[in-house]
């Protein structure tokens, strides 16, 4: 579980984060929605010790992480797993030394169990016969589930994802956002996802985060959206037409 | 202010390079990579370039030496020095900015765009030493590039001096003896090791420290051409008025 008490981000004396107080839960897929502008990456960036709060403090499992020594901080990074918004994979890699990277930093593993352990992963994300293509040789959405691979990989209790369906097609974006969800339940992870696909929020968001001008707005789970009255949720998540007719519909019980 | 913030920036990065050791096996394994990539890589076209430097000083110098009282040999005598001395440590150490520094400027700053730099921090894995750590390693074989040079240079200005017949061969050789003076390969190769961490770092830095995207990349990588060669030039002089005089 992550904690997070009044927790403000300036930079150059701007203000970003307005004074955060909100919790993720584990086993669960908690997204971070919010327009362009309004702290999302700050905030991902502050759960995962990138940037350092102005004030105010994150909480791992009831441990502050202000409060840990550097090895421990180190540590505690260890235990969290990425995808970024691009996959960020290493170009200079294959896909199974994609997947395998984090074990053979971390790990006293040997070839063969490091080995075995890829072949796993890979399988989960349904991605079998392309651990020996380049990065640049699979799709989009193949990038994105090595990235998801190779962040599950080392059995992480902390998994954060940066817009983890942008850039692919709606079909693929709701696998991908499935997988995220089975994993996260499968192994009890706490998820946080930063995202402003609709879909994703309506598809799997079990406790959602609200962020406007770097406050929180609104924190729910995606039966509570249809429900809420507050304004700048409405707008934000019922901005397009199909939206409107979804919510009309389902205030109506259709 | 700027230029004192980069500089500041540029020792911390150096400070920070030899903080947190990635893990031995990995750095042996990206270490004989970049021996790959920045040294066995960059032998042909240096090997091209010395040799056809020699053969140009030597006809060059043999066309200027018109009075008859001056002995031939002395073609071979100016061709050594001026390789030695300055064409193959300083003038391929400028070739090698723009090959070897733009590569590593825009290999670390193509991974900056790609966030793959910060998939590294986030692992806890200390992405300056992981880098550049191995850069600064390889290069270390740089005087070994340069002593090829030299030689191939030699062999050009031979080949030059003798089959164009500006000087004949005992009379090159003869040359090439003449006041040897072996302090002047040692002054060559200090020279050398000081070139080869600036080409390993420099380029790093400007990679490393770049925003934005890949237009970015490719002015990262002109600055850091720039910018190497400015401080290599500065070095060359200081080490020259340190060693020489």
């Amino acid at each position: 579980m992550i904690k997070v008490n009044d927790l403000h981000k300036s930079f150059s004396g701007e203000e970003i984060l307005k004074g955060l107080n909100t919790s993720f839960h584990d086993g669960k897929t908690n997204l971070i929605i919010g327009q362009s502008g309004a702290g999302k990456t700050v905030f991902l960036k502050c759960l995962l010790g990138l940037f350092e709060p102005t004030s105010g403090s994150i909480e791992y499992n009831k441990v502050a992480y202000a409060s840990l020594n550097n090895k421990q901080k180190r540590d505690l990074r260890k235990e969290m797993g990425m995808v970024f918004q691009g996959s960020a994979l290493f170009d200079s890699m294959n896909v199974a030394e994609n997947v395998m990277f984090p074990l053979i930093m971390f790990t006293k593993q040997s070839k063969a169990a490091m080995k075995k352990r890829v072949d796993e992963v890979l399988e989960r994300v349904d991605l079998i016969g392309v651990d020996h293509k380049s990065p640049a040789e699979i799709s989009g959405g193949m990038q994105k589930r090595v990235a998801i691979a190779r962040a599950i990989v080392n059995k992480p209790k902390y998994l954060f994802c940066d817009e983890p369906n942008s850039g692919l097609d709606p079909k693929t974006a709701i696998l991908i956002d499935n997988l995220i969800q089975e994993i996260t339940r499968e192994n009890n992870i706490t998820t946080v996802i930063n995202t402003h696909d609709m879909n994703s929020v309506l598809e799997i968001g079990e406790n959602i985060v609200f962020l406007k001008d770097g406050h929180l707005e609104w924190q729910g789970n995606k039966d509570e959206i249809y429900q809420s009255e507050n304004d700048a949720l409405t707008n934000f998540v019922y901005s397009s037409e199909l939206f409107q007719k979804v919510r009309k519909a389902q205030l109506q019980g259709l | 202010m700027g230029y004192l913030h980069d500089i500041g920036e540029y020792f911390m990065m150096l400070k920070n390079v030899f903080k947190r050791m990635t893990k031995g096996s990995v750095l042996r394994t990206l270490i004989f990579k970049e021996i790959d990539d920045l040294i066995i890589n960059s032998m042909g076209i240096v090997a091209f370039i010395s040799f056809f430097l020699g053969a140009v000083v030597t006809i060059q110098t043999a066309l200027n030496l018109g009075n008859p009282l001056i002995p031939k040999s002395l073609i071979a005598f100016t061709a050594r020095q001026s390789i030695i001395l300055e064409f193959s440590p300083t003038f391929i150490s400028i070739i090698m900015a723009g090959k070897v520094g733009s590569y590593i400027t825009s290999s670390i700053g193509t991974m900056r765009v790609t966030e793959q730099i910060d998939a590294l921090e986030v692992m806890g894995i200390n992405s300056v030493n992981y880098l550049v750590f191995p850069k600064m390693v390889a290069m270390l074989l740089y005087p070994f590039v340069i002593c090829i040079s030299m030689f191939l240079g030699i062999v050009g200005a031979y080949i030059a001096g003798v089959l164009g017949g500006y000087v004949a061969s005992d009379l090159f050789i003869q040359g090439l003896q003449v006041d040897f003076i072996p302090y002047h390969l040692t002054y060559a190769f200090i020279k050398t090791f000081f070139f080869a961490f600036i080409l390993a770092t420099v380029p790093s830095y400007h990679g490393y420290y770049m925003r934005g995207g890949a237009l970015e990349v490719g002015q990262a990588s002109t600055t850091s051409f720039v910018w190497t060669s400015v401080i290599l030039i500065i070095t060359n002089y200081v080490l020259t008025q340190l060693l020489l005089s």
